[in-house]
């Protein structure tokens, strides 16, 4: 029985065949191969990851969101992708440009993506067009900020019980 | 060989009254505290580590049950005490309004821990900065976690409570008002 082993190289090289324009960037932090991508070509490059005979990445780790607030493109998705028949684990970046940053859901190629999604929706307030349920998941629905971007105070701002006065600050 | 002082059992002392050979008389209120003080029916509302505390609490070592508090309620409808235990994410304070609403009169609530009182450490976002923004609160056990000393001070507090407690307090306006505050319904 012979057991395939994906290499860097060769997964790298059949990235760049199908979306030689779209690769933004691509490095090899403690050799997990991390590439960054246009972010209109996320679902196409997911399903070609997915569905490639030799590639087969069938599993999608994590989904998350990240705030850049001192960039022009904002807002960044990380997607980490699993081939369990490979054993080879890949990362794939997508930098969102605007105030109000919409991209691709791909729920229809990874159904786990539904609630990783809604989760980055709900703390980030990135929009997964096409997500067939994008609401808040963790927080209350009533709140109209998203906690984890980088531009909010820390601290209940309605709370009156740790006010400086109380404690001779 | 030297004898071994048993202690005397301390009995509870009865209330302030006239008593005369064959009779004695009280105000019915101070009956009904009395007997109320040593049957609460607690609800316990463990979400975190102070749950863990109270569980040490309701053991063998501590024994809970001493005070009267033997049956443990974990429907609301039959309680008389909601204890309070642990963080309470602001998602959660819906759930415990509910929990609060669903009990029948007269009611008490326990706030045990510093999460509970006031948010404790977690100054964020997504915590309820303590339970009385939504619910009315009787007693305060200060402490992260509460030692189960402090606990059985907290209940002990609550009995006084329950034992000077006039029978028409439920049904003053002032009582009235405060539950409207809170957003409230009653009867």
């Amino acid at each position: 029985m012979s057991t395939i082993t994906l290499t860097t190289e060769h997964v790298f090289k059949r990235i760049k065949e199908r979306f030689e324009g779209s690769i933004n960037h691509a490095y090899e932090p403690w050799g997990l191969l991390t590439i960054g991508i246009d972010y209109t070509k996320n679902y196409e490059l997911l399903s070609f990851l997915r569905d490639e005979e030799d590639l087969q990445f069938n599993f999608l780790t994590d989904l998350c969101g990240v705030h850049w607030p001192n960039d022009k493109e904002k807002f960044e998705v990380v997607y980490h992708l699993h081939s369990l028949v490979n054993n080879f684990r890949l990362r794939i970046k997508a930098r969102i440009p605007g105030e109000v940053p919409h991209i691709k859901s791909v729920v229809k190629l990874f159904p786990t993506a539904n609630w990783m999604e809604r989760e980055t929706y709900d703390f980030f307030g990135i929009h997964f067009d096409g997500h067939p349920d994008l609401r808040r998941i963790l927080n209350v629905d009533e709140m109209v900020i998203f906690p984890l971007r980088k531009e909010y105070p820390l601290e209940d701002n309605v709370r009156t019980d740790k006010k400086d006065e109380m404690f001779g600050r | 060989m030297s004898s071994i002082a048993i202690p005397k059992p301390k009995l509870v002392e009865a209330p302030d009254g006239l008593m005369g050979p064959g009779y004695f008389a009280t105000r019915l209120d101070k009956v009904i505290g009395y007997a109320r003080q040593y049957s609460i029916w607690p609800l316990p509302f463990a979400t975190s580590c102070c749950g863990i505390e109270f569980m040490a609490t309701m053991g063998t070592h501590y024994d809970f049950s001493r005070f009267g508090t033997e049956r443990l309620s974990f429907s609301p409808r039959q309680a008389d005490l909601l204890m309070v235990m642990g963080t309470i994410a602001k998602k959660m304070g819906p759930v415990l309004k509910q929990v609060y609403e669903q009990m029948s009169e007269p009611r008490w609530v326990m706030a045990v821990g510093a999460c509970a009182s006031s948010g404790g450490i977690f100054d964020s976002y997504s915590v309820l900065q303590g339970i009385d923004h939504i619910i009315p609160v009787d007693v305060y056990v200060p402490g992260c976690a509460p030692r189960p000393e402090q606990i059985i001070d907290g209940i002990m507090r609550i009995q006084d409570l329950v034992r000077n407690e006039p029978l028409r307090r439920r049904n003053s306006p002032e009582y009235k008002k405060l539950m409207e505050s809170y957003g409230i319904k009653t009867e």
